[in-house]
């Protein structure tokens, strides 16, 4: 394993009860300083992944290697050089926020005067100071998220795992998360590995994406690359007239027949500058008249479809709602 | 922030195979003595159970507190009570049974404590904490060890309150007591409970529902509790229990508490009550932690 890699799995494979594969032989770096995204539906295997590589769970097969430790014969090892943000919320309810960051600085075994001090700047950090001394069920979902980061940080580890960091929390607030994260890897060089479904989020701020899908990763790159290697442009054109002899014509010019959405066409085209003024010829030769063009690029959402075949947009609202339901559960186990 | 790296380990940092052990035990300890309505009715329980059951079984009074004698013998008074106390020494290895009982309820007490240990593994899997403690370094086997060691902290406790409240009933000591009587006696219990605590944190370590930990406690706790000499003595039991009681722990911490502390004889020795306590609180501890090991890692 080279020094610049900071996780490396190699064929890592998860079965469940002897028959559920839940990641199947899936191979992967993750550079050093690197935000790297895993994008998946519910159930694609990245929480699965996740589990793995921070020792939660034993592979049934593969290898995998964080900070050039082998995460299941030197597990002890990558948890003292490793943080995890998990999905559910982890802190002690009854406790303060403070009392937690204290809780876990002591099950790492680190010097009190140590966790003192780092515990302090780490909740300054995620704006927590003021509210460290109440109890963790007083805290609202944002809240908790900010302290799970901060009981995450607490070791000083040069890798962050963070499950569906932002699932269910208002926009300000995954704002405020994002900033904390992009924080760490420019300040302090460290390098985050994050699992997402929020297409727009990976888009911004992963510097590379994996997009996992039923258990196997489909493609890898940096947004820019998927998007480009979806190979053009995606072209929404307004068109008044006979709509099936539009639809044929875009065919013809674009080799896809386009699916009418919203009285619009829209498709993808390749070499679009040369493609598009023969598109229009053509169609003003048939006397159909163009009401609006737009040309953008590829979305993520069209990166996904193109390597799952699926929309992840359905997706996003289910885990939003499991989330809610969470949430739900959890306020009425604590009254 | 400004001056610091993350990826180097901190100074000082202690690797050793039980650092974390005492953070559990102090979390656990914390929910305890920070709640208090659940404080509060640890503390209710004993008393209640001392006061209302130790003072309703006196079985000392079936012939000093009535006018008990037989027809046309007319037996004196005296005579009735020196048979009294032959009888209650010959049963109970006392002349006083509130006494005897005392010795029990302490074993009790620790019994109920230790059951309820298994209830915060489960709370922990649902809450989400146990994955946080996974995800640290903290050792596998320290998680349960460390939850044995706070429900044993709390048992005791909770036994000291009940013997200094048997003592304001009027439990009588034997002559010539000491204070290593009283680390004896705490000691048994200590074993017991740290090898009960174990146990029912095992029970509980793959369980996600509380409802079948209470099963599991409604269950044993009074078979337990019966089948054992906390309430009445082995001999007057039938032959088929005596084996069962032969193996219950409590019956051994029982028989510590009353020959230290109130000088009764048994059949069993204070050497093989230890003996069987230590091998019981080892066994069980260890296994304990070979299934944390096991079981915390899927």
């Amino acid at each position: 394993m080279s020094d610049e890699v900071a996780i490396k799995a190699e064929e890592i494979t998860k079965v469940y009860g002897g028959s559920v594969l839940a990641v199947d032989h899936i191979s992967f770096e993750v550079k050093k300083n690197e935000i790297f995204g895993f994008l998946g539906p519910n159930g694609a295997g990245k929480s699965t992944t996740i589990s793995m590589l921070t020792t939660l769970i034993k592979p049934t097969s593969g290898r995998a290697w964080v900070n050039g430790y082998d995460v299941v014969r030197e597990a002890a090892k990558v948890r003292q050089t490793i943080g995890v943000v998990p999905q559910e919320y982890t802190a002690d309810e009854d406790l303060t926020g403070w009392e937690n960051v204290q809780l876990v600085g002591d099950l790492y075994g680190l010097p009190r005067e140590y966790t003192r001090r780092k515990g302090k700047e780490l909740l300054q950090m995620v704006e927590l100071s003021a509210a460290a001394n109440k109890k963790v069920e007083d805290y609202s979902g944002g809240m908790r998220r900010r302290l799970e980061i901060a009981m995450g940080l607490i070791n000083q580890p040069s890798v962050l795992f963070l499950d569906e960091p932002t699932l269910g929390l208002d926009v300000q607030t995954r704002a405020a998360i994002w900033s904390y994260v992009t924080k760490l890897r420019e300040e302090y060089g460290m390098t985050i590995m994050v699992t997402t479904h929020y297409l727009e989020e990976a888009d911004a701020y992963c510097d590379r994406i994996a997009i996992i899908d039923q258990g196997k990763i489909k493609k890898i790159g940096s947004p820019k690359e998927l998007k480009e290697g979806l190979g053009g442009d995606v072209v929404t054109v307004g068109i008044s007239g006979d709509q099936e002899a539009a639809i044929r014509i875009v065919e013809g010019v674009a080799g896809v027949r386009p699916e009418p959405q919203d009285g619009l066409l829209r498709f993808k085209l390749r070499d679009a500058s040369t493609a598009l003024p023969r598109l229009l010829e053509a169609l003003a030769g048939k006397g159909l008249r163009v009401s609006s063009l737009r040309i953008s690029e590829p979305t993520m959402d069209e990166v996904y479809m193109e390597y799952t075949g699926r929309s992840l947009r359905e997706e996003q609202a289910t885990s939003e709602e499991v989330a809610a339901i969470r949430r739900t559960i959890r306020r009425a186990r604590s009254r | 922030m400004s001056n610091q790296t993350f990826g180097d380990s901190p100074e000082g940092v202690n690797n050793g195979p039980l650092h974390g052990l005492w953070a559990i035990t102090n979390r656990e300890l914390k929910k305890w003595y920070k709640q208090p309505f659940v404080l509060g009715m640890s503390l209710v329980q004993p008393i209640i159970w001392l006061a209302l059951f130790g003072k309703s079984m006196n079985f000392g009074a079936l012939f000093t507190g009535t006018s008990f004698n037989i027809p046309d013998l007319d037996l004196p008074k005296q005579v009735i009570d020196q048979l009294s106390s032959q009888l209650m020494l010959g049963t109970f290895g006392t002349t006083d049974y509130f006494s005897f009982l005392a010795a029990g309820m302490l074993s009790f007490i620790v019994l109920f404590t230790a059951m309820q240990s298994g209830m915060s593994i489960v709370w922990d899997r649902r809450l989400g904490f146990l994955s946080k403690l996974l995800t640290t370094s903290v050792p596998r086997g320290n998680i349960l060890v460390g939850k044995a060691l706070s429900s044993v902290i709390r048992s005791l406790v909770q036994a000291t309150i009940v013997l200094l409240l048997a003592v304001l009933l009027g439990m009588q000591f034997r002559a010539g007591l000491t204070v290593w009587d009283f680390v004896g006696t705490y000691a048994g219990l200590f074993l017991m409970s740290l090898g009960l605590s174990s146990l029912f944190l095992m029970l509980a370590l793959r369980s996600t529902s509380w409802e079948s930990q209470m099963a599991v406690m409604n269950l044993l706790n009074l078979p337990l509790l019966f089948a054992s000499n906390a309430f009445f003595p082995v001999k007057m039991m039938p032959g088929w229990l005596k084996p069962v009681v032969a193996v219950n722990p409590l019956s051994y911490a029982t028989d510590v508490s009353r020959t230290l502390l109130l000088g009764t004889t048994s059949s069993s020795s204070l050497a093989f009550d230890f003996a069987f306590l230590g091998a019981f609180a080892v066994l069980f501890t260890a296994f304990s932690m070979f299934l944390s090991w096991r079981y915390l890692s899927r």
